[in-house]
């Protein structure tokens, strides 16, 4: 508990209480009470709640860099997706010949394209602790040379978000294209199976969203732990005051890169786990748009609480869901106005209003 | 009362004194055109001998018969069957839409049994080319001249030959003249003289040409079996030595073309930028809303369309004003709204104008519907400018080019010249003091945003003539835009001006080789690295207002 200093902290532990609930008892009562049952959850609420989970690790993943080190990155989006095409790449690996055209050796998209081999980065992905492997890895690097060419050279502030998002926005353009060798518009799709079991089946919908689950508190008390150890301090420091903290003799950049890089592979292993659950990886969650809506996720739950990350990503997809449902024109509408609002009214989020309620009621 | 009544019949009198003059006029008319009318009696007889001498009679009245030839050779013209009125008809796939052949006044549509063709034999037809050939060479427009001589240039026939030959001698326009001796000179390579040939070729090399590299291509050729189509070895060689000069001022044309299109690019970005340069230069502040706000001044070119859609180039010249107002005014309400709230908070400023940029998205889509719509371009804007063979410029760039840096200047004197302008400047360069020597700080960045928004509206408007209006118009542009102001150096207006354009050209050169999406990685990443060196942009802002 001193680790994690939970001790101190009761919000955090019933956001983690919550979370293993989730985790644990909502897979049960979808796998093993009978479809009648009050207390039966529906596959679609399983992979639903699954969906959100991998939002809720990857809005954790953003508050480290932004509610921490103030970077405000808005091309993290573009790291989840690379994390999701990795796996994608060994789910389509896994379909073997039951694709449209049946080739041994291609997926369909580069058999429609008349391609005749394989291309060189597609190799390896047949085997899934390799995919593991470049699910961390290939976020990895991106964020480390991307992060030691921006943060060597001192880019900051406003500076830094639209260089982030040109990223994303040129990741997106090349993955739409045809040529990259990734599914062009289409992206990878029409999974079979994950470790040799029927991906649309229930128990492994089930067990997805355990796994969501667990690697989200997982990650949560890692970050907990982390932002709590010497380097999370300097972070913080970094954070509010860049130039004092180098005078003072840290390199600066290289705290800020490892935290960025570190980040960017969480954001990464969302992806893995979220590409299974929803069947589909495409160009589009590459898209400028995407990204801005994890930074808002963090901003309305509260940054720099880490939990306020997850409740943020939960809370507005939540409302996503429901209003896309109800009337699609509604959401772009509220989703710019929570911006507004939040930015002009909650900047500390629901996280920092209700900590101002409690604060009041004491004194 | 009285006087209103005398005027009236004033009126009257002009009115009916009007129609008499008028109705003179016609008879007038008919008088002169009697030629005309007989030449046309002729036409519809029966027998060819007589279509044969309409012909002539035709061509011996001259230019104004020239349509009526034309539609002939077209098998355009027909007689009605109803009362064996001359008609010209228009294919319409059910039947035609026919006019009177004589006076041009449309006569509505009819079915295809209602009318007879005039049919022409061969050989009657081969003498009429020749004669709206001959019509066309002597028309008053030059460029109609010119079109004869290209499109006679490629018939292979002395008689023809024989009428270039007779214009050249009074032709007075150079480029109809220098056509002419194009076509002469082609015909003189095919002669079984050397020299002549050798001689033609060399002339022929200063020619920007099509015909002239197509001829000169085939020279150099081999056939199947690998011998060359040119047998004299000296010919040939020369005739390599001109396709390489013509080649190498090919490519200079080409050259020329790219940095042109290089340049209404960089236009385009200059106009979009600009704006987010002053917003951003003066106020640490990136709206975000800017590309929305261009789409705003696009979809008032659009509405001003509508309302007016007789006058084309009157509504896209009043849109001008009307996008700076409308987009200016939605500038002012956000940064009164909004941003004047999160001063010193650049980031919390970019998240809440994106959350602007959505519901001004959301509420064109909703207002306009989610399709694109397309706006019409006004007449002296579309086509493009012909300079050669080689060489074309098209309108709409050319004027977006004009227009993006009078604006610019614009722009410049305002700030150079204004007392907002000064005051500006002041607040850009060091808020603090110039708020202590008295200037209303909060009064000037809300105009100062007003102007940068409003410029985004004007630069909406020229985005309208060149794509179509949409409710992601806008999108596209805010990192390219961003990109712009932070390669060209904040606050820095002729920083903001060089990027654009340079990067406009980069972009079209590198197209070529690596494709458009390639190009656009490319430059992202070059701005990327060029902030590694120079991190406040090509041209810094110098001095104390270098803070931080």
């Amino acid at each position: 508990m001193k680790l994690t200093g939970l001790g101190h902290d009761k919000t955090a532990t019933m956001v983690l209480v919550a979370l293993a609930a989730v985790t644990f008892i909502i897979p049960f009562c979808n796998l093993a009470l009978p479809a009648d049952s009050p207390m039966h959850f529906s596959a679609y609420t399983v992979s639903l709640l699954g969906k959100y989970l991998t939002f809720a690790l990857l809005g954790l993943s953003l508050d480290l860099v932004w509610g921490y080190c103030g970077i405000l990155a808005l091309g993290h989006g573009a790291f989840f997706a690379l994390g999701g095409y990795a796996m994608g790449m060994y789910l389509m690996r896994q379909i073997g010949t039951r694709g449209v055209y049946g080739d041994p050796l291609l997926p369909d998209f580069m058999v429609f394209l008349n391609w005749k081999e394989l291309p060189w980065y597609w190799l390896g992905f047949d085997h899934f602790w390799f995919a593991l492997l470049m699910v961390v890895l290939v976020p990895g690097v991106l964020a480390f040379v991307f992060g030691w060419l921006a943060f060597r050279s001192r880019v900051t502030g406003v500076y830094l978000s639209i260089i982030t998002q040109a990223l994303t926005y040129a990741l997106l353009l090349a993955f739409f294209r045809n040529e990259m060798g990734f599914g062009g518009n289409n992206g990878l799709t029409d999974f079979k199976e994950l470790l040799g079991f029927n991906i649309q089946s229930e128990a492994v919908r089930a067990m997805l969203l355990m796994m969501s689950g667990i690697t989200l508190m997982t990650a949560f008390l890692v970050c907990r732990w982390l932002v709590n150890t010497k380097l999370g301090r300097v972070v913080t420091a970094i954070r509010d005051q860049e130039s004092r903290v180098r005078f003072l003799g840290y390199r600066v950049e290289m705290f800020k890169l490892w935290i960025f890089v570190f980040a960017a592979m969480l954001a990464g292993v969302a992806g893995a786990l979220y590409v299974p659950q929803v069947g589909i990886i495409n160009p589009s969650e590459f898209s400028p748009l995407n990204s801005l809506e994890i930074v808002i996720w963090v901003a309305m739950g509260g940054r720099g609480t880490l939990y306020g990350a997850i409740i943020g990503a939960v809370l507005v997809n939540y409302s996503k869901t429901v209003l896309t449902g109800l009337m699609p024109e509604i959401w772009l509408f509220s989703l710019g106005a929570v911006f507004v609002i939040v930015t002009v009214l909650l900047p500390d989020g629901i996280v920092g209003l209700l900590r101002r309620r409690l604060q009041e009621q004491h004194s | 009362m009285k006087a209103n009544s005398i005027k009236g019949y004033c009126r009257l009198a002009a009115f009916l004194m009007l129609l008499f003059s008028l109705a003179s006029y016609g008879d007038q008319e008919v008088s002169t055109q009697q030629p005309l009318l007989d030449a046309l009696n002729n036409l519809k007889q029966g027998s060819m001998s007589e279509r044969e001498q309409a012909i002539t009679q035709l061509a011996g009245i001259g230019q104004s018969s020239l349509g009526i030839l034309q539609a002939l050779l077209d098998g355009k013209l027909f007689t009605l069957k109803s009362d064996a009125k001359l008609v010209i008809g228009i294919d319409n796939n059910q039947g035609y839409d026919i006019s009177d052949a004589v006076s041009g006044t449309a006569l509505g549509a009819i079915e295809r049994a209602d009318v007879n063709k005039i049919n022409l034999t061969n050989k009657l037809r081969v003498s009429l080319r020749k004669i709206i050939g001959e019509l066309e060479l002597s028309a008053d427009d030059p460029l109609i001249r010119l079109a004869a001589v290209k499109a006679m240039g490629n018939e292979d026939d002395d008689a023809v030959l024989a009428l270039l030959q007779a214009r050249a001698g009074v032709e007075k326009d150079a480029t109809v003249l220098k056509a002419i001796n194009v076509v002469f000179l082609l015909k003189e390579m095919n002669s079984s003289d050397k020299a002549v040939r050798i001689k033609a070729i060399e002339a022929l090399k200063e020619q920007n040409n099509l015909d002239v590299v197509n001829r000169l291509n085939v020279m150099v050729e081999k056939d199947e079996g690998g011998n060359y189509l040119e047998t004299d070895v000296e010919v040939r060689n020369i005739a390599k030595a001109a396709l390489i000069k013509i080649n190498s001022r090919l490519q200079l044309y080409s050259t020329i073309e790219t940095v042109f299109f290089g340049l209404s690019l960089g236009a385009v970005l200059v106009l979009a930028a600009i704006g987010l340069a002053i917003t951003f230069g003066v106020m640490g502040v990136i709206n975000m809303a800017h590309g929305e706000l261009m789409m705003l001044g696009a979809y008032t070119t659009y509405v001003m369309q509508q309302l007016m859609p007789n006058h084309l180039g009157v509504s896209v010249l009043l849109s001008i004003p009307a996008a700076f107002m409308i987009s200016a005014l939605v500038g002012i309400a956000i940064e009164r709204g909004i941003i004047r709230f999160l001063y010193g908070r650049p980031l919390e400023t970019l998240l809440a104008t994106f959350g602007v940029s959505l519901i001004l998205q959301q509420s064109v889509r909703s207002i306009f519907s989610p399709l694109n719509r397309s706006v019409a371009t006004p007449e002296w804007m579309s086509g493009s400018w012909q300079i050669n063979d080689f060489l074309s410029l098209t309108w709409n760039r050319f004027y977006i080019l004009v227009f993006c840096l009078m604006v610019f200047v614009l722009l410049l004197q305002i700030l150079k010249r204004t007392r907002l302008g000064l005051e500006v400047r002041a607040v850009a360069q060091n808020r603090n003091m110039a708020r202590a020597m008295g200037i209303p700080t909060a009064k000037v960045d809300a105009l100062t945003f007003g102007l940068g928004s409003g410029i985004a509206g004007v630069a909406g408007v020229a985005l309208s003539q060149i794509t179509n209006v949409g409710p992601n118009l806008g999108q596209a542009y805010i990192v390219d835009s961003f990109m712009v102001v932070v390669f060209g150096g904040v606050g820095n207006l002729w920083g903001t001006l060089v990027a654009g354009f340079v990067l406009g050209i980069a972009n079209k050169f590198l197209e070529p080789f690596a494709g458009a999406v390639l190009a656009k990685i490319l430059v992202l990443v070059f701005i990327i690295l060029f902030i590694q060196k120079r991190p406040r942009g090509l041209f810094p802002q110098k001095g104390r207002a270098a803070d931080s």
